[in-house]
């Protein structure tokens, strides 16, 4: 089993720090992960994105061809990587910022309004968490319960304690809303 | 022991702590950033001193001076850094100094950019100062290894006194991997060093020079050096072979291209290709004697660089023409897949 996911979007919106809690979800779960950042002369409002690798192997190319699932937080992102994405892939989209479907036929799409979702938790700026929900209703790799855990280790490193309970949420938030769209989950 | 997930530049920093450097001194650069940060935050709650410097020259001769101390320490910086760094490393070549410079090397010439490449391996082993000199040059492809690299290059530094460097690149720098950390080196089993500037009370004074006026004792000085890095040759080898023992394509990549080349021979042989990967770990001294022999068994050593082809000329001069030696590369920054260096191999293999 090898599995590369991408999350893109805009600078700020958290796409570097949902890769990283998967990849160390995943690590928490007894996987091999890597974490792979652009690192461009970016800045917020610019694009960001990172690739995350989950293995049960060692991990050669850090990089992948044909990434098993994207997690796209805006339009230029879903333009971008859509064409790259393994055959009947996996494609999280953010419906409040981007406004058309996939163009290939084999993926399986998985529109969530992310942004929409992660105000209604009155935590906007958690809508990086609420996509990462998103996926792993489609990732049969890592479980929710890495992820929520693996998140509270992250903030609580960071000394943001007082966020974990608001980010559990938007990561059950997604996983509750992808189970309505992706059948048989 | 616990798994932590560290960035490349951080767990070279973490390790080389542990390995005992006690003075840190840089010049930041992308894509090394982090790497300063750590040792600014961590080294002086571990009873070290971390200063940044005001350029990269007066970081390297800071180096020189601690090390003349006997401290053990260490710098860091990216490629055009280091070309500034190149006169204090020839000096502490001379000076028989030891010490840890780690290059997380980015695109080049000039200024280049800040993607990962390996454009400075001529530099990093055919002596990028001046005279005749070696560094120990060392060649990550994952962030557990770099931090073992470390504490291996900060070992082996001592034991020859010879610098030794660390090379990889942004990608190194920059990615995430699950890490176990070694264990902190013990003080008391750090090599005595006799020869440091310790002052010199109740002794006669120590000497540390790179210069000697009277060609006989410079051609002495540089005997002994020559002698030392013929025992280093002979010693301090380092590779992994993966899958060579059928092959019919053989790989020689290091660093990320090393880790790449591993997914490469993986997909190969789901094809039905057989191939396989040396990986050098040692850039010098470089593992000539494998690649002999391997190529004396297979018809192609295909190398991969993220350069025009620097660590090929050392590949060619291994295999004298018993196999052909193509070569894939990338310049600028430019990372190739696995699939692309895929295609790469298929033109090699007649199945």
């Amino acid at each position: 089993m090898e599995q590369g996911v991408i999350f893109a979007g805009f600078g700020g919106q958290g796409i570097l720090l949902a890769g990283k809690v998967l990849a160390r979800a995943g690590m928490e779960h007894g996987l091999e992960v890597s974490w792979l950042p652009s690192y461009g002369p970016e800045m917020r409002g610019g694009t960001a994105n990172c690739t995350v690798v989950l293995s049960d192997e060692l991990i050669g190319a850090p990089i992948v061809d044909a990434p098993w699932a994207l997690v796209a937080m805006n339009a230029p992102s879903l333009d971008r990587f859509e064409p790259q994405l393994a055959e009947g892939g996996l494609a999280v989209i953010n419906t409040s910022l981007v406004h058309r479907s996939v163009q290939r036929t084999d993926l399986t799409a998985v529109p969530i309004p992310v942004t929409q979702l992660a105000h209604n938790l009155e935590m906007p700026r958690a809508g990086n968490m609420v996509a990462l929900g998103a996926l792993l209703r489609g990732l049969d790799s890592v479980p929710l319960q890495s992820a929520v855990q693996a998140m509270a280790h992250e903030m609580e490193e960071r000394g943001r304690e007082s966020l974990v309970d608001a980010n559990r949420k938007a990561l059950e938030a997604g996983y509750e809303e992808a189970g309505k769209v992706i059948v048989g989950s | 022991m616990s798994r932590t997930l560290m960035r490349g530049n951080e767990a070279i920093a973490e390790a080389g702590i542990r390995a005992g450097c006690r003075c840190y001194f840089c010049y930041p650069i992308t894509p090394q950033g982090e790497l300063v940060e750590y040792m600014a935050r961590e080294l002086p709650l571990r009873e070290g001193v971390f200063l940044q410097a005001e350029s990269e020259v007066s970081a390297i001769n800071m180096v020189y001076g601690a090390a003349a101390a006997g401290v053990r320490t260490m710098t860091s910086s990216s490629s055009p850094g280091i070309s500034l760094k190149m006169e204090g490393i020839s000096y502490m070549a001379g000076a028989r100094l030891p010490a840890v410079i780690v290059n997380i090397m980015r695109g080049g010439p000039g200024l280049g950019n800040i993607a990962p490449a390996q454009g400075d391996y001529f530099q990093a082993t055919k002596g990028g100062g001046h005279g005749d000199y070696r560094l120990i040059v060392l060649a990550p492809s994952t962030v557990p290894e770099a931090a073992e690299l470390i504490m291996l290059a900060f070992d082996l530094s001592d034991r020859y006194r010879v610098p030794a460097m660390i090379l990889a690149d942004g990608m190194l720098g920059q990615m995430m991997e699950p890490v176990e950390l070694p264990a902190p080196v013990d003080p008391q089993s750090i090599p005595a060093r006799p020869w440091a500037l310790t002052g010199a009370k109740g002794r006669d004074p120590n000497v540390v020079l790179s210069f000697d006026l009277d060609p006989q004792g410079l051609k002495e000085m540089n005997r002994e050096l020559q002698q030392t890095y013929r025992e280093i040759q002979g010693t301090e080898v380092r590779w992994e072979c993966v899958d060579t023992e059928d092959a019919e394509i053989v790989l020689v990549a290091y660093g990320t291209m090393g880790r790449i080349g591993k997914t490469v021979v993986r997909l190969a042989r789901e094809e039905g290709i057989r191939a396989g990967l040396v990986r050098p770990i040692s850039l010098w001294p470089f593992p000539y004697e494998p690649i002999r022999k391997i190529s004396a068994q297979v018809p192609t050593v295909l190398t991969l660089e993220l350069s025009a082809g620097q660590m090929w000329e050392d590949v060619r001069l291994a295999v004298e023409q018993r196999a052909q030696t193509p070569f894939f590369g990338e310049l600028g920054g430019v990372v190739p897949t696995p699939r692309q260096i895929l295609s790469e191999v298929k033109r090699y293999v007649s199945s």
